[in-house]
């Protein structure tokens, strides 16, 4: 699971009304080399939930220099954008699972792949 | 009757007298399968040009040659660099219905637009091209030589010219009647070819992850040109399957990410869908597929998720979602929650198959819930495009989804048997919903008095469930339907 993901996911127990952003606790994390591409990066950034990405990366250990505050005219400030590109797409979960901050429940990640499927009782 | 500055437009054969590179026309030669998805395919691209689709007087839709007004060679070539319905795009330099219009038409071309082509020292060769006919070679030479009356300077290079030309000869489209004399012919110079190999190259017959509802390649990206799909795009499927649709979108250059409701598809686990394999091995999955066409870079993730209970916060928006639903027929279609009718998920798979208690998702349902996420998840004038099954005898144009958030773009029937079809639906964002309390945004709304009932609908889509099995599926040997090619 890459953090670009992980920024878009939240929880939908039922009942719960702050499902987000999901906590991950990670017990395998690989990061790898992905193509950079500023446009894609560019696009990204007014879609995601800045704190979130900081807070998740910060928990994976992976913060590095990510600045706390979304920098602005960051379409031409290309140091920062492969920054952002490394945390959204080149950082993956591999093992371990996101947990719904209100509920507790555990979505596990295996293989990099979240099951996020509900039980009857909690859909 | 449209005048463009500094043109001035000839009455019957609309070529201008005097013309500025963009009062030329271009012919666009199409593949004669899947005929009801190209105009749709064509405007898509057109449009993301910021251009629209304007042809010449009497178009007909279902000819294999188009002639557009409006466009500048870039617009072509950007099309042709897209396109799987179209074989090859011209610039128009004449037309009639027999050779001596053919002529008269050529010779009233400005020259000062042919010369740039005909130079001395460049080089160039003539093909000619026949549909509904074969020809001879002697009587290709024939036709060649015929147009001695152009002024071609440069010398003939067959192997590798500057410039192409083309002479295209419309010889109708019944193959047990076929004319001695084109209806129709066509010259001009060749532009580009359209993507036609890439149904070839991204066949599911030698893709590295398959299941029994692929989506075959051509189908997988006039999908991905209806959805105006685009490099740097965020592309969802939210019945991900395979991954064919995301294959056909990363082509583009778009990222791609998709769920599930079925672990064992998304691990790439289980029993294989080719034959003569029992299981699968380990480079098959979603991931894998894109690796072998070199789009890993794109690919952003899969999950295992049930799409009627959406994972996405809100605020999340995709440029583009494009799926093909279960029908409820070749993979079973499943949704969690409490219900009778509970499948069990297959005991013989490797791994877990991870599936809580299932419940039939009636069909209804499904596009009910496809369309009202869409509304809340697409950017504006970002596109769903979708398939729905149809029961031929009971179908109308009602019986489409509609939401107040969506536009209708197209709707274009395949054929799967004398009784079933489904329609390649494909919907435009062009508000955004209201927020929760205020009614008038919801589904329903908007249906005809008589199918708001959820009952009716729920009879017909239903219905298609216990009576068909859609034959598309994939093999070694190929995915049906096969449709009808005339032209060599």
């Amino acid at each position: 699971m890459k953090l670009l993901t992980h920024n878009m996911l939240t929880s939908h127990v039922k009942g719960v009304t702050k499902g987000y952003p999901l906590l991950i606790k990670a017990t395998e994390v690989k990061v790898s080399e992905v193509e950079f591409n500023p446009n894609f990066v560019s696009r990204m950034i007014p879609k995601l939930e800045w704190s979130a990405l900081v807070q998740a990366a910060d928990g994976l250990g992976h913060l590095q220099d990510l600045p706390a505050e979304l920098v602005t005219d960051y379409e031409k400030n290309e140091e920062f954008l492969r920054k952002v590109h490394r945390v959204l797409l080149e950082v993956e979960v591999l093992e371990g699972c996101l947990q719904c901050p209100e509920s507790g429940r555990e979505f596990p990640i295996s293989r990099g792949v979240p099951n996020m499927l509900l039980n009857e009782d909690e859909a | 009757m449209r005048f463009l500055a500094g043109c001035i437009l000839h009455g019957n054969s609309n070529m201008a007298i005097h013309c500025s590179r963009t009062c030329l026309q271009y012919l666009i030669h199409l593949a004669h399968d899947n005929v009801d998805f190209r105009l749709p395919e064509i405007r898509s691209l057109l449009s993301l040009r910021g251009k629209s689709f304007d042809p010449c007087e009497n178009f007909k839709e279902k000819s294999p040659f188009w002639r557009l007004n409006g466009l500048s060679e870039e617009d072509v070539n950007s099309i042709m660099a897209r396109t799987v319905c179209a074989k090859s795009a011209f610039e128009l330099w004449g037309h009639g219905r027999t050779h001596s219009e053919l002529r008269t038409s050529l010779l009233k071309y400005p020259t000062e637009n042919m010369s740039p082509f005909l130079q001395k020292d460049s080089t160039y060769k003539i093909n000619v091209y026949t549909f509904n006919k074969t020809l001879e070679f002697e009587d290709r030479i024939k036709k060649i030589d015929a147009m001695e009356y152009l002024s071609f300077e440069g010398r003939v290079n067959l192997k590798n010219p500057k410039h192409i030309f083309c002479l295209l000869e419309d010889y109708g489209t019944d193959p047990n009647n076929i004319p001695d004399e084109p209806l129709y012919i066509y010259f001009g110079r060749w532009i580009a070819d359209g993507q036609r190999e890439l149904i070839r190259s991204h066949s599911v017959k030698n893709r590295h992850f398959i299941g029994n509802t692929s989506m075959d390649a051509g189908l997988s990206f006039i999908m991905a040109n209806h959805a105006r799909v685009k490099a740097h795009d965020l592309v969802y499927d939210p019945f991900v399957g395979t991954g064919s649709l995301l294959v056909a979108c990363s082509h583009f250059g778009a990222y791609v990410c998709g769920t599930d409701i079925d672990y064992n598809t998304i691990h790439g686990i289980g029993k294989a869908s080719r034959k003569n394999q029992k299981w699968r091995g380990p480079d098959e999955n979603i991931r894998a597929n894109l690796r072998q066409y070199g789009s890993e870079k794109l690919y952003v993730d899969v999950l295992v998720s049930d799409a009627s209970k959406p994972i996405w916060r809100d605020g999340m928006l995709f440029d583009a979602i494009i799926t093909d639903p279960p029908y409820g027929i070749r993979e079973s279609t499943r949704r969690t929650g409490s219900q009778k009718d509970s499948v069990k998920p297959p005991e013989d798979y490797v791994g877990d198959s991870h599936v809580p208690v299932s419940m039939a998702y009636h069909l209804s349902d499904i596009f009910t819930d496809l369309l009202n996420f869409s509304a809340h998840h697409l950017v504006i004038g970002g596109r769903l495009v979708y398939w729905l099954p149809i029961y031929r005898p009971e179908y109308c144009e009602e019986m489409v989804p509609l939401n107040a958030c969506l536009r209708l773009v197209s709707n274009c029937e395949q054929t799967l048997s004398s009784h079933t079809s489904r329609r390649l639906i494909t919907m435009e964002k062009i508000k955004e919903p209201e927020p929760l309390g205020h009614q008038a945004a919801r589904y329903g709304a908007h249906l005809s008095p008589s199918l708001r009932a959820p009952v009716h609908r729920q009879t017909h889509l239903d219905s298609i469930t216990s009576l068909i099995t859609f034959p598309i599926y994939v093999t070694p040997f190929g995915s049906f339907p096969r449709c009808y090619c005339f032209c060599s």
